[in-house]
């Protein structure tokens, strides 16, 4: 009970939301890597491999509740194309570990992947050149999504396109990927998509300790991208976002220039789905069209509606809890999974406008009314995104 | 800090903003109709006129919200503020208070006047700026003026509506602009909050140019030294408060007189 | 081509044949011959040799009235009953049901084993002979428009038999059309035949911009090195110019197809957009669930089809109305437990509204099946409107495009010229002024919303007529409604018309270029960039009541 007290105490004081989150993720992650490492399997404690990826899986999925958080809950953008940026960035990744299957293929081809080969084609296409190499990989993993949204935000901010017309648009950008990536043509695989990796960087992708590696280096980055974001948002920076969500037309009545905000922050949250996309596929271990379908990028919203969007650990929290959920729920009754899915949405946004943190703030100040001044936290007050 | 190379308006002729045949329609409804006045450097303004007559509309022109048919505007002699959209107009010294109060409510009181500080306004900028002991001062200056300095810590949202408007005031203030255009400022105070306000701008007025829109005639007597009236889209007429009211033309506009 | 024929008899035979019964008494006189039924009862036993002798004979006997016997050979429905040797006509419809008809009337015969029936055999030299001697009979004894196709049919058959018929014809025939279609068999018959040069450029001169696939193929093979390679220049360059009129037409014509098809797909945008032009106008949020409604109209006409099989031809004017109902009902049901608890949160309405869509989607895989279901075409709607041989118009896309028309009309009514209108008219300007009006802007959402999703349930209808129902079948629609409501402007009906009409027609006359999802990708892109000029769409509503 006192240590949940203590708990609670931290998060009431709010500017140390950083080092809360930083240790718990620390203290999970090593605790978890240790226990599939050190402990029999026998033990009751174990934490098999399959667990080690399922939990990579959840922080990759955080850390696109993250990208969604930043932009929707602190400026008022509702993107419902987030799984666009995240499946180009696994794509990038994809073909990467495509190359680094060399000669080891169905058709032992040492150049093209498999479906190249399946669809005659007698030579690499221009874009997959360089994708062998690690470093290149990863600068496209950025470039290309971050290029996008600069581009999509420009277009968009620029001529004020806000609201719902915004949140369609980026529905239609998503869904005009998802489409295209579907032909043979585009040469990602069609359907099927990039998949049969063996190993990334030299390391044996069915390994355990590569296993556990990507896990770690998960979190670090999930960690990583957490405190520069709520460094970002209790700048100026960040009161100049919220001004934005609240009154976009009188923040630029006071000199600023909010479309250039907005693009910015879209870049920014477009770079963090990306990296959660390239850290997601050598985990599970395939990407395919699926993942740009509209149904996946209004999901990630509805995690960070489930947490409390306008804060980070709550975008991060709903993303593993609805994450485990799914889980749970389609491994018992696949069916009543949509219907659950469906059912929270409407839920959510009717009783539970602020999300799970904002019920935990509401018991906060509860418990001691008032001394709420040196609050820095940006979720009071009328929040209409 | 860009800013600070922004050139001061060119007021060598002594008028800061030139208005000439500004016209503005709504399909087919003139909100503004052949419209000119000018402003001088320094001076207090009072627009009136009925609900319809333009008032905000022309706020909306001269602050770029809103894109005019014809016409020109011209902060100082040489910058046509009709090629400058709503953040440079801002930057370049005109602040604005709106008609309905807008405040951010989910900021605290002083990051409101932190956002008004004029300084630099680029992403950038914002990501790295820190308070300096002078604009820490200047915040606190101003929320001593409006009476605010208790609340800084309070959520804009909690204030009451008058508290409200004198955030908007302070976040005009504390941005330092050199033409203020104020959107009904004592709608919803008390009168001695009316009082305090009618003081405080006539205290503006010198080293700034105000240009205050109001329905209170009351109050537009206690601070007006000129008075411009505004009716269906164009000015009817303009003088001190006592020429205006003797106005004919006015007087058939307000009390519907027969000609 | 055959099936034409057989739709013409079908359809027009039998009224045709029924109203001339008692005109012509030789007619029905010579069914009574005696001759003709033990010709019928020899067709149940002759073998293929007899066959073609005993077919000419038929036809000398019976005349037009054998005709729906004849079709019913050739297209190898003819039966006859193993008893008393009785021949009846055999069909399957597409639902694998079984009608036995009798061979004249085409009344439909009940109580007999359709099991035991056996079939009168048929070969392809028989079906030959069968061909001719069909479009002899039509071309002699038919209508206008059957002479004509008569004349068409032996086009691409120009055998002696069929010429000399065709010279007998045309001495006879008055009608204009029917004998320019003989003249262009004949012109074919002149330059395949060893005429003098002036007799070949004549005929040549006949075929000048004719469209039928015949005389194309044949022209070809005369500028074709490899085929028939006319040697006489003159007559080569008539047929050169011939060839590059009849070229001209074709792409014309198939550059009507493609408007046409645009015009199609314009047509399902339209009804599937005005609905939600229609809620998103009055009322500022964006029903996600509105594929949903779309969705469930189809499924109403699929259910409503299943209730009433015996009626399919009727069925449809059950399910607009019941589609109407269902859709509305559930959009009111939606507006009255979610939306109107959100007001003034869009995004908010926006995901909420998405989950409901998950959720119906998932009640009609639980209910239906993931899988397809197909929707029968009522006969009406199924054929096409031949108007030359490279264009034709399919009955279906034309109805839909005339029925979102008049979708269309009704709803400008209705918000022109009703007070409901007036009502959602003034609270979409100014919510709040209404309200002050004693307008009850909760009625007014409520039934803004049932209309808008009734209209969905009745776009649904029409679509289950174009495309099989699924339970995805919304979502392909709801960002292309958007879309149009997007770049027509908000708030105006007009604005979606135009909208839904220029991007249909868009996407198809790129279709051919660029592929279905290419073009796809490029309309959205487009819009996108539109935004960038026009953010309010092609008719924006202004004024400050607008911002």
């Amino acid at each position: 009970m006192s240590q949940l007290a203590s708990i609670w105490g931290e998060l009431r004081r709010g500017s140390n939301t950083i080092t809360l989150f930083v240790v718990v993720l620390f203290a999970a992650t090593v605790l978890a890597s240790l226990s599939n490492l050190l402990l029999p399997e026998s033990s009751a404690l174990h934490v098999s491999t399959y667990t080690i990826t399922l939990l990579g899986k959840y922080l990759c999925y955080a850390m696109l509740a993250l990208a969604v958080d930043v932009i929707w809950g602190y400026c008022g953008i509702l993107s419902l194309g987030h799984g666009a940026f995240f499946a180009l960035g696994g794509y990038a990744m994809g073909m990467y570990l495509m190359r680094q299957i060399g000669d080891r293929g169905v058709y032992g081809n040492p150049d093209l992947p498999d479906f190249m080969v399946f669809l005659n084609w007698d030579s690499l296409p221009w874009y997959w050149f360089g994708m062998d190499q690690f470093w290149f990989a990863m600068l496209m993993v950025g470039l290309v999504p971050g290029l996008l949204a600069l581009v999509f935000g420009w277009l968009a901010f620029r001529s004020r396109v806000t609201g719902v017309y915004l949140s369609i648009i980026t529905q239609a950008l998503t869904y005009a990927l998802m489409l295209a990536f579907f032909r043979n043509e585009m040469g990602f695989g069609g359907n099927n998509g990039l998949t049969d990796f063996k190993e990334i960087a030299g390391f044996d992708l069915s390994a355990d300790n590569t296993r556990i590696g990507l896990f770690v280096i998960t979190a670090m980055v999930l960690g990583v991208v957490f405190v520069t974001s709520q460094l970002i948002m209790r700048s100026r920076l960040g009161r100049v976002l919220v001004s934005i969500r609240d009154s976009e037309a009188r923040a630029r009545f006071l000199g600023y220039r909010t479309d250039h905000f907005k693009v910015w922050l879209f870049v920014y949250s477009a770079l963090i789905a990306a990296l959660a996309g390239a850290l997601y596929v050598p985990q599970v271990g395939i990407i395919n069209p699926g993942e740009f379908s509209p149904v996946n990028s209004i999901e990630i919203v509805v995690w960070v509606a489930v947490g409390g969007r306008g804060t980070l650990y709550g975008a991060v929290v709903g993303a593993i809890l609805v994450s485990y959920a799914k889980t749970r729920f389609t491994s018992l009754v696949p069916e009543s999974w949509i219907f659950m899915l469906g059912a929270l949405f409407v839920f959510v946004t009717i009783f539970l406008p602020k999300g799970l943190a904002g019920l935990l703030k509401r018991r906060l100040q509860r418990d001691d009314n008032g001394d709420s001044n040196g609050s820095t936290e940006t979720t009071t007050g009328e929040a209409r995104a | 800090m860009k800013l600070n190379k922004v050139a001061a308006p060119d007021v060598s002729h002594k008028v800061i903003l030139y208005i000439e045949a500004l016209s503005v329609s709504f399909d087919g409804f003139k909100a503004l109709n052949d419209l000119s006045l000018y402003i001088n450097d320094g001076e207090l303004r009072c627009l009136i006129g009925a609900n319809g007559a333009g008032k905000t509309t022309l706020m909306d022109v001269i602050t770029g919200k809103t894109r005019c048919d014809s016409g020109q505007v011209y902060f100082g002699q040489t910058v046509d503020l009709l090629k400058h959209d709503e953040a440079a107009i801002a930057r370049l010294g005109i602040g604005r208070k709106f008609q309905k109060p807008t405040v951010f409510e989910a900021l605290s009181v002083a990051e409101n006047l932190e956002l008004s500080l004029k300084t630099g306004k680029g992403v950038w900028f914002t990501l790295m700026a820190r308070l300096d002991s002078e604009q820490r001062d200047r915040i606190d200056a101003v929320l001593a003026t409006i009476g605010l300095s208790a609340l800084r810590g309070r959520p804009a949202g909690v204030l009451s509506h008058g508290q409200k408007q004198w955030l908007e005031i302070g976040m005009l203030l504390v941005s330092d602009p050199r033409l203020m255009l104020i959107d009904e400022p004592v709608a919803g105070m008390t009168a001695q909050e009316t009082e305090k306000t009618a003081e405080l701008l006539t205290s503006l007025a010198g080293e700034r140019t105000v240009v205050v829109v109001e329905h209170d005639m009351e109050f537009v007597r206690s601070i007006a030294r000129t008075v411009t009236v505004l009716h269906q889209g164009s000015v009817l007429a303009e003088g001190t408060m006592d020429q205006v009211q003797n106005n004919p033309a006015v007087v058939e506009v307000y009390l519907g007189e027969e000609p | 081509m055959r099936t034409l024929l057989l739709l013409i008899c079908c359809f027009v035979l039998p009224m045709a044949a029924a109203q001339q019964a008692p005109e012509s008494p030789q007619a029905s006189s010579s069914t009574n011959d005696t001759a003709l039924p033990s010709l019928l009862l020899e067709l149940t036993e002759a073998n293929f040799r007899r066959m073609p002798s005993l077919v000419t004979e038929i036809e000398e006997v019976g005349g037009r009235t054998v005709l729906p016997l004849l079709t019913a050979l050739q297209d190898g429905e003819l039966y006859y009953q193993p008893g008393n040797r009785e021949l009846v006509v055999r069909q399957e419809s597409g639902g694998g049901r079984i009608t036995v008809s009798d061979v004249f009337t085409g009344d439909v015969m009940d109580g007999i084993d359709t099991e035991s029936l056996e079939r009168v055999p048929i070969n392809n030299r028989l079906r030959a002979v069968l061909q001719a001697t069909i479009a002899r009979i039509l071309l002699f004894q038919g209508t206008d428009a059957e002479r004509e196709q008569a004349a068409r049919t032996m086009l691409s058959d120009l055998d002696e038999d069929n010429l000399a018929v065709l010279n007998e014809a045309i001495a006879n025939e008055q009608v204009a059309s029917v004998a320019d279609m003989i003249n262009v068999a004949l012109a074919m018959n002149v330059l395949v035949t060893d005429a003098p040069q002036p007799e070949r450029l004549a005929a040549v001169a006949t075929l000048h911009g004719n469209l039928q696939g015949p005389v194309r193929n044949l022209l070809r093979s005369f500028l074709d090195d490899l085929g028939r390679n006319e040697q006489d220049p003159e007559v080569r360059a008539a047929m050169v110019s011939a060839m590059a009129s009849i070229e001209r037409k074709v792409r014309f014509y198939q550059l009507m197809e493609q408007a046409f098809y645009g015009l199609s797909l314009g047509s399902v945008l339209l009804l599937a957009a005005i609905g939600l032009a229609v809620t998103f106008g009055v009322m500022g949020v964006i029903n996600m669930a509105h594929g949903e409604m779309l969705m469930l109209g189809a499924y109403t006409t699929y259910v409503v089809q299943l209730l009433m099989p015996e009626f399919i031809n009727y069925s449809l004017w059950v399910a607009i109305p019941a589609a109407f109902m269902v859709s509305g009902l559930v959009g009111m049901f939606i507006q009255r437990f979610v939306i109107r608890y959100l007001n003034g949160r869009p995004l908010e309405t926006l995901l909420a509204t998405f989950g409901i869509s998950l959720i119906l989607q998932q009640a009609v895989r639980t209910i239906f099946s993931p899988l397809n279901r197909r929707v029968v075409s009522p006969d009406w709607m199924s054929g096409a409107w031949d108007i030359n041989p490279v264009l034709s118009l399919t009955n279906n896309r034309l109805f839909i495009l005339l029925f979102s028309i008049i979708v269309f009309v009704i709803l400008l009514w209705i918000l022109k010229k009703t007070s409901l209108g007036l009502q959602v008219r003034a609270v979409s300007q100014n919510r709040d002024m209404a309200k002050a009006m004693g307008i009850r802007t909760d009625w007014v959402d409520a039934m803004t919303f049932g209309l808008g999703s009734g209209i969905a349930g009745i776009a649904g209808v029409a679509l289950s007529q174009l495309t099989n129902v699924g339970p995805n079948l919304g979502q392909d629609y709801i960002i292309d409604s958007f879309m149009v409501v997007v770049f027509g402007g908000v708030g105006n009906l007009w604005g979606t018309l135009v909208g839904a009409f220029s991007l249909g027609l868009a996407n198809k006359f790129m279709e051919p270029m660029t592929g279905a999802v290419l073009a796809k990708i490029i309309t959205l892109v487009f819009i996108i960039l539109f935004i960038q000029v026009r953010p309010k769409g092609l008719f924006p509503q202004k004024g400050r009541a607008a911002e």
